[in-house]
Parts: C-alpha cells; structure tokens; sequence
C-alpha cells in the first residue's frame, strides 16, 4: 500500500439514514469501511436500498429521496478525509469522478446515445483538469480503453454506444470510471444482464483495476457466487439495515443471520445441491426434484402423448422441432436445429443474447417469423402462425415470458388475465372457468386474496406466478419457459424453480427451459440443448453435459460459471 | 440519411399533390357563382356567360383541374377576378409581410418555449414549476382572438398606450418599416403557441433528465450547465420539434385571424378579402400556400428528428 500507516480506510459511512420524500426509511442507519484496495460487496435483493447506499458514497440522492442523518467520509492519499454529504454543491462536483466514481447498472442506458465514446471518457478528463493538453488527454483516453481491454484506436473512439456489445458498453462505463484514476469506485450490478463469459471478463478488469491503483471498491450485487468471486468483504443488506458484516469467506462460509443463510441456500449451484454442507437443510428441495420428476412425470400426466411407452427413452416427444432455421436477410438467427422434447420432460434451451434461443422458443409458440423446417406437436405439424392453429393446439403449447413486469396487463386484475386463455382457447362457462382459476392460482401457491389484485401491486415474485399461472391455466402440453427468473432476485428464482419442478410432478407438463444460466441446469432439467450463434452445438442427458462436455463452448462456459 | 430524407420528400410531395386535388373540389363547392359574385346581381345572363367564357369556367372539371396545376407548377397562378390582376402580383408583397409575422413568432415562440420547458423541468413540484404549468394551461385554452383583443386592450388603449392596435403603414408601403406595429400581431401569435411548446419540452424534458445517461453525467462532476446543454436538451428536441412542425403549421393557418384583427395587411387579410369576393383563383393559391408551409414545416421536424438521433443518422448511412 502506498497509503501512510495511519489510514485505516479510504471511504467510510456512519450511520447513514436516508428517507423517502414521505418519510418512510429507506436506509435505517448504514455503517461500512473499505480499505485502500479493499473490495467490499454490497449484497442485497431489490427493494433493499443497496443503490441508494452506494450512490450516497457520492452524494447523490435520487428524486423523492432526502438524507436524513450519518455521514460519509472519502480519504484520498494523504489528504484530509472529506465529508461527502457536508461540502458544497461545487466540491461535490470536483469529487465526482475524479475521486470517487461511479460503475452503472444499465450501460446501455447510461451511456448517452448520442456522444461518442471517446467524448464521453474525454469529458471526465477534461472537466477535472486531467492532463495538461488534449493530446495528453486523448493518451490517457487510449490508455484507459486499453487496460479495460478494449481497442484504443481513434476509429473505436469515436464509435457510439449503441455500436458496441452490452460487454463492450460495460467497458467503456468502466473506462470512464477509471479515467481519472480515482480513490473509490462504487460499481452497482455491473454484471447483471451480460452473459457469464463477459462476466468473468468484467471481473478480472474490475479486481485488476482496484489492486493495480490500490483503489477501494464498493461492489453492488444480489448474485452471491460473484461475490464469492470478487469481494474480500461482505456487508448484508436489508430492508435499509446492514443484517450481517465480515469477511467474504465468513459471511459465505458460515453465515449467522437467518437471511443471509436463505440467499446463499438459494444459489444455484452447478452439481445441483445447495451450497456446502453447513447443515442438512440447506440442500434445497429443487436438488432432488428433477429425477422424481422425470419418474413420475410420465405417470402422472394425463395428456394424449403419454399413453405410449413408460420408459424414459422409449416416451415419444411432444414437442418435435426438425430443421428449423430462421433468418432476417443475410443474418442467419437459427441454422437447422433439431430438437425433442418428451412428455413430462424439462429440457433446457441454454445460450447466450444473441444466440437465437427467444427465436426458437417463438418460433415454437407461433410467434415467430415464418421459418423454414417443422415443428410438430404429437406427430401434427404446428403452422408457423398462431392464426393458423387451432384453439386445441394453442391450448396444448403455453409461453411464460421473461419478464412478468412487463407480461401481464397492468388494466386487467390477475385472475382476468389468468382466465383470458380459457376464455379464448376452450368452451367452458363463466362458473367452470372461475373454478379453473381458483384452483390453479393456488396450485402456483398464489394467496387467492391477489386474484381481484392489479399486477402493480404484487411483487416481482408473485408477477411470475400469475404469468405461470396463466401459462399453466389451460394444462397445456408443453410449456415454454423463457428466462421466467433472469428479471427475478436470487431468492424469488429460488422459489419459481421449485415451484416450477413441483408442478412438472403434479401435472406431468412437458417444459422447455429457456435461460443463459447453466447453474440452473441441475436444479430443473433433464436434458440440455445448447445453442449457440443459431446452432445446436451439444445435447444430450445433464450429466452428460455438464459432466463430459464435448464442445469447447460448453467448457468454457462452465468454466466462467462463478462458484461460491 | 439521404434515403431517409428522400422518401420523405416523397411523402411530402404526394400530400401536397393531395392537397392540391381537395382544394380544387372544395372551391368547386363553394355556393355561389364567380361570375355573378363579380358582375353583381343586375347582371344580365350574356354578361355572365360572357365572363364565364373569359375565365375558362366552362371547361369541363377536369381540364379547368390540369390548366390550373400546370400554372402553380410554371409559377402562374391565374388571376385574380376581383382586381383582374395576376394573383402572384397581389400577394407578392403580402406573403413577406405574412412571413414576417410567422417568422417572428416562430423564432421568439420555439426559443422561449424550449427555454421555459427545460427551466420548469429542472424546478419540477417547486412554485415556478406549478405557476408556469399553470399559466401555460390558461393561455392554452384562450382562443387567439381572445388574446389579441385582450392585448389591444391593455397595451394599446388607455390603460398602456404603448403599441398601434392596428397597421398604420400605408398600402404598399413594407410593414418592418414601422417595426413597432409588428409588436402586438406577433406577440399575439406567440402566445398562442408558447404553451404547447413548454408543455412538451417540460414532460420531455423531466423524462431525460431521469434518464440514466443525464444522472450518469452528474456522478461524472460534470457542471450543471454541461449536463443540461449536451446531455439532457439534443436527446428532449427530436420529440419536441415535432410538436414545434404543428404549432408553427398552425401558425400559418392562425395569421389569417390575427391579421383580420390588427387590420395586417398579409395573406390572410387577402383570403378573407378573396373568400368575400368569391375570388376563386386567389382562394387556390393561398390555400396551397398555407398547406405547402405545413407540408415543409413538418418535413423539417422529421429531419431534426432524424438527425437529432444517431442511430437513425447510422441506420441511414449504411
């Protein structure tokens, strides 16, 4: 450390209280300390006030928030510590992205579509006087873009955002954070929403950067095996309230607040058990579901496509996709894939964006483009479009959607849009159909109180039962699963998967599983396809996979999975 | 980018043809006959038809149709049957007195309102942001006329006797020689249309100043100053400049009232006069007039809009 004996920390927050405008807390009095150097993770669900936490190290409050109490302190070098929260608007400013800076969520949205990259990490630069001359300034420029790993040629630097990748995005964000070489860098969930070989890339830049400058970090994060990945310590957060503070390894390892033991339980973890063997209760019920699923699956349903063979091998598919290619213009999205699907059996769809994995699954739904090859339900081909397919086929394949803030109809109350398939797709009356709705909300174990609800008023979790709910209403044979908890918090996945494994058991429904994250893989499926660049490049049993992966993409994706 | 723009001109071309087609109907169905409106009622039926004959009106619908828009293309609009002159003559010195107006109007009206949008935005739940808010919704609802009258009455009469409630320049004399005349017409037309213009660029603007990028370029320490003007303002105008294309089309309809009231003498003064006399030809020509500023206005919005968006100036590049 380059830092004098005497200091103990470089950025520090006592006590910090910060109120909603109409006085509900929001942070009920925060302390941490990072060290010069130190990585210190910020981990909490949403709703936990763990942005607002880290957006006060720079004395940024949102609109309808106001401090109400505690302070921060920033120590950079041998200077005398300031006080984020007592300096002047004017000072605050100066502090801002020179001394301690700021790593967004979103990229996409917090670059400004409009500027060029090389502007946006120049601007940094320039308005703290970094540099002497520009010419200065644009080495520097090259210099931050080169050690984020990214080109640092003048032709990258006047690209605009929107003609990079989200990692690239996220790079550039992190180039701007690290220009001015600051003291701190609170980095809020830069990894969520890319996918894990960026992730890991990200990290390593991130962990290079702090130990490289000696600059302390506050890392913001829900995903506790990136934690375990990148922090020295951990501070718990919840409902505004630090639960539990210490070492990465402590915190992980043994944790001794009831809370944290449910977050790291309900990590996924890539051999399917939950987390260490701390007790025997932490091996989540999900971990043994697949199996007895897929047994009783095959007795359990009801549905035409069971009646042949009981053996796992010998059950014809229900959903068959042969030859499927799709594409827009010279841009190839899914080149022949070919994939079966078997009653009461969960496969998993598992590819990166970009990999054509939404397509297929539309594509499947009759949501897609027109697309060469079949897809045959049964033994019936399926046409393109849903216009084209019968009620008793539309009923039969079923779509949850990815994000259920934005799935449902925020007009309609949550039983009108579970009841709307049955409306639509079969010939039952208004009694029957009520019936049917009550008892499949409860089947997703929806309190039957939320039925008359709108979905602005349910949360994230209980969205994404109504959406399964809706799916499930008309038992349909298959149901697409499409990244139903990407948009969820760990713990709320956790519960959407075991719900989910359960009603596989219960009704014996067929299940694509669409997701990028192969953690899951254990916990859900059966099989696994993986797709990549529009092709199926592996498939075959979980273990198979995930035990002998044949294809080097396969590898290096296991490899980047972070494990706690 | 040219493509983009290219086919919008297209567009435009095609609804300007339109309207040249529905202007033609319409004064087709105007009641009345040219002819008799000239001559007057005494008018014997040989006159009549003898006028009728001289104006071309008893050619079939569809030649009269072509004869004209082949003069609107070669720069002939016909002439005129109340002064028996060519009509370009006439509102050759009316449309710059007209254009004076507009122009005025649209360059204090867009810079006020952009600024009082932004200025409101970045107050917003404070008083100013509720006063002006509040203001704007008031004169929003007041037709121009209202305005105008409610104008002369307290700056041009006994209560602030500062500005000429009516032209005083005579006929053929340019109305900016006397600039003080201009005050009242164009402050009119400003503050009919001010409102709507703060109204968007203040929603607008509250949206982008939430945005990631504007909250990103304060935890950058950029001053205020930088953030509002290359942050938050390029990404609020596409959207607004929209808004601006149907203010200031509007304006060209809404000078026709305005000039009626301060006695100006510009083109809306002469459809009034034209649509009196049952001066058909000079009807056309003004309709068409106010239609193409409509036409060409919008044309611009879409442009900035265009251009104010890089991934559309990309897309277009390619």
């Amino acid at each position: 450390m380059t830092a004098p004996a005497t200091l103990t920390h470089t950025l520090a927050a006592r006590d910090l209280r910060v109120d909603t405008v109409a006085g509900h807390p929001v942070l009920k009095g925060v302390s941490y300390e990072i060290a010069p150097g130190e990585v210190l993770a910020l981990v909490g669900e949403s709703g936990s006030g763990k942005t607002t936490a880290g957006l006060a190290a720079l004395g940024h409050f949102r609109r309808g928030l106001v401090h109400t109490g505690g302070a921060i302190s920033l120590q950079s070098g041998a200077a005398d510590p300031v006080s984020v929260l007592d300096v002047g608007d004017r000072e605050r400013r100066q502090l801002r992205g020179s001394t301690v800076a700021y790593i967004p969520q979103d990229p996409a949205a917090s670059l400004n579509p409009a500027l060029r990259i090389g502007k946006q990490i120049g601007e940094v630069l320039e308005t703290h006087g970094y540099g002497a001359s520009d010419a200065e300034r644009s080495a520097r420029i090259a210099e931050v873009l080169a050690e984020v790993g990214l080109p640092d040629d003048e032709s990258y630097r006047r690209r605009y955002p929107h003609e990079l990748s989200g990692g690239q995005q996220q790079r550039v964000g992190i180039a701007m954070a690290f220009a001015c070489r600051p003291s701190v860098v609170v980095l809020d969930e830069p990894t969520t929403g890319l996918d894990v070989t960026t992730q890991t890339l990200v990290l390593r830049t991130v962990a290079a950067l702090t130990t490289e400058h000696d600059t302390a970090a506050l890392y913001i994060t829900h995903d506790l095996a990136v934690v375990a990945t990148i922090a020295h310590r951990v501070a718990v957060l919840r409902n505004g309230e630090v639960v539990e503070y210490g070492s990465a390894d402590e915190v992980l390892r043994s944790p001794s607040h009831a809370y944290t033991r449910e977050l790291v339980t309900a990590v996924p973890h890539l051999d399917g058990t939950g987390a260490t063997d701390t007790s025997g209760s932490v091996t989540s019920p999900t971990s043994a579901s697949p199996t007895s699923a897929s047994a009783s699956g095959a007795s359990a349903s009801d549905g035409p496509a069971s009646a042949g063979a009981r053996g796992d091998r010998g059950r014809r598919p229900v959903l068959s996709v042969s030859g499927l290619s799709v594409s827009y213009g010279d841009h190839h999205v899914l080149r022949d894939v070919s994939l079966d699907v078997r009653a009461g059996e969960c496969v998993m769809l598992l590819g990166e964006s970009g990999s054509g994995k939404t397509t297929l699954s539309q594509c499947v739904a009759g949501l897609g483009e027109p697309h060469a090859g079949t897809v045959s339900l049964a033994g019936a081909p399926l046409a393109a479009s849903t216009q084209q397919r019968t009620a008793e086929q539309l009923r039969s394949v079923q779509y949850v959607f990815q994000s259920p803030y934005s799935s449902l109809n925020p007009r309609k109350t949550i039983a009108q849009s579970v009841e709307l398939p049955l409306r639509t797709l079969t010939d039952l009356d208004a009694a029957a159909r009520r019936a049917r709705v009550t008892e499949t909300l409860e089947r997703v174990r929806l309190d039957p109180a939320l039925a008359e609800r709108l979905p602005d008023e349910l949360s994230g979790g209980q969205r994404q039962r109504a959406a399964i709910a809706r799916g499930l209403v008309t038992t349909p044979d298959v149901l697409l699963c499409d990244e139903v908890t990407s948009a969820l918090d760990v713990s709320v996945q956790a519960t959407i998967i075991d719900l989910l494994c359960e009603l596989r058991r219960e009704l014996g429904t067929a299940m694509l599983f669409v997701t990028h994250n192969i953690a899951l893989a254990r916990h859900v499926a059966d099989r696994i396809a993986v797709l990549r660049g529009g092709e199926v490049i592996e498939s075959g049993t979980v273990d198979e996979v995930l035990d002998f992966p044949s294809h080097e993409y396969t590898r290096e994706l296991l490899a980047n999975t972070p494990r706690m | 980018m040219f493509r983009l723009i290219l086919r919008r001109l297209a567009i435009s071309v095609a609804v300007l043809w339109l309207v040249t087609l529905l202007v033609f109907v319409a004064t087709l169905l105007l009641p009345g006959d040219p002819a008799r409106a000239i001559l007057g009622q005494q008018a014997t039926p040989e006159r009549i038809a003898a006028l009728n004959d001289q104006l071309g009106l008893d050619a079939p619908v569809w030649q009269r149709y072509l004869d004209w828009l082949g003069g609107v293309f070669t720069g002939d609009l016909g002439t005129s049957a109340a002064s028996q002159g060519p009509v370009t003559e006439l509102l050759g010195g009316r449309i710059g007195a007209s254009l004076v107006l507009l122009v005025g109007a649209a360059v204090i009206s867009t810079a006020g309102g952009l600024a009082l949008g932004t200025w409101s935005a970045l107050r917003r739940g404070r008083a100013v942001d509720h006063t002006v808010s509040g203001l704007s919704l008031v004169v929003a609802a007041l037709p121009e006329f209202v305005i105008g009258v409610a104008l002369i009455v307290v700056l041009s009469t006994t209560v602030l006797p500062l500005f000429p409630s009516v032209t005083l320049a005579p006929p053929g004399e340019p109305v900016w020689s006397q600039p003080i005349q201009l005050v009242l017409p164009i402050l009119t037309l400003t503050l009919v249309v001010t409102p709507y213009i703060t109204r968007m660029m203040r929603a607008t603007m509250s949206e982008v100043l939430d945005s990631g990028y504007v909250e990103m370029a304060r935890l950058k320490g950029l001053p205020e100053r930088v953030v509002i003007t290359r942050h938050a303002v390029p990404h609020a105008i596409g959207p607004v400049a929209q808004v601006i294309a149907i203010q200031l089309a509007w304006l060209a309809g809404g000078v026709v009232v305005v000039e009626f009231l301060f006695r100006y003498p510009g083109i809306g003064q002469a459809l009034i006069d034209a649509v009196n006399n049952r001066d058909v030809e000079v009807v056309q020509a003004i309709t068409l007039l106010i239609a193409g500023v409509y036409i060409v206005v919008n044309l611009i919005a879409d442009i900035v809009g265009i251009m104010t968006n890089p991934k559309l100036r990309a897309e277009v590049a390619r």
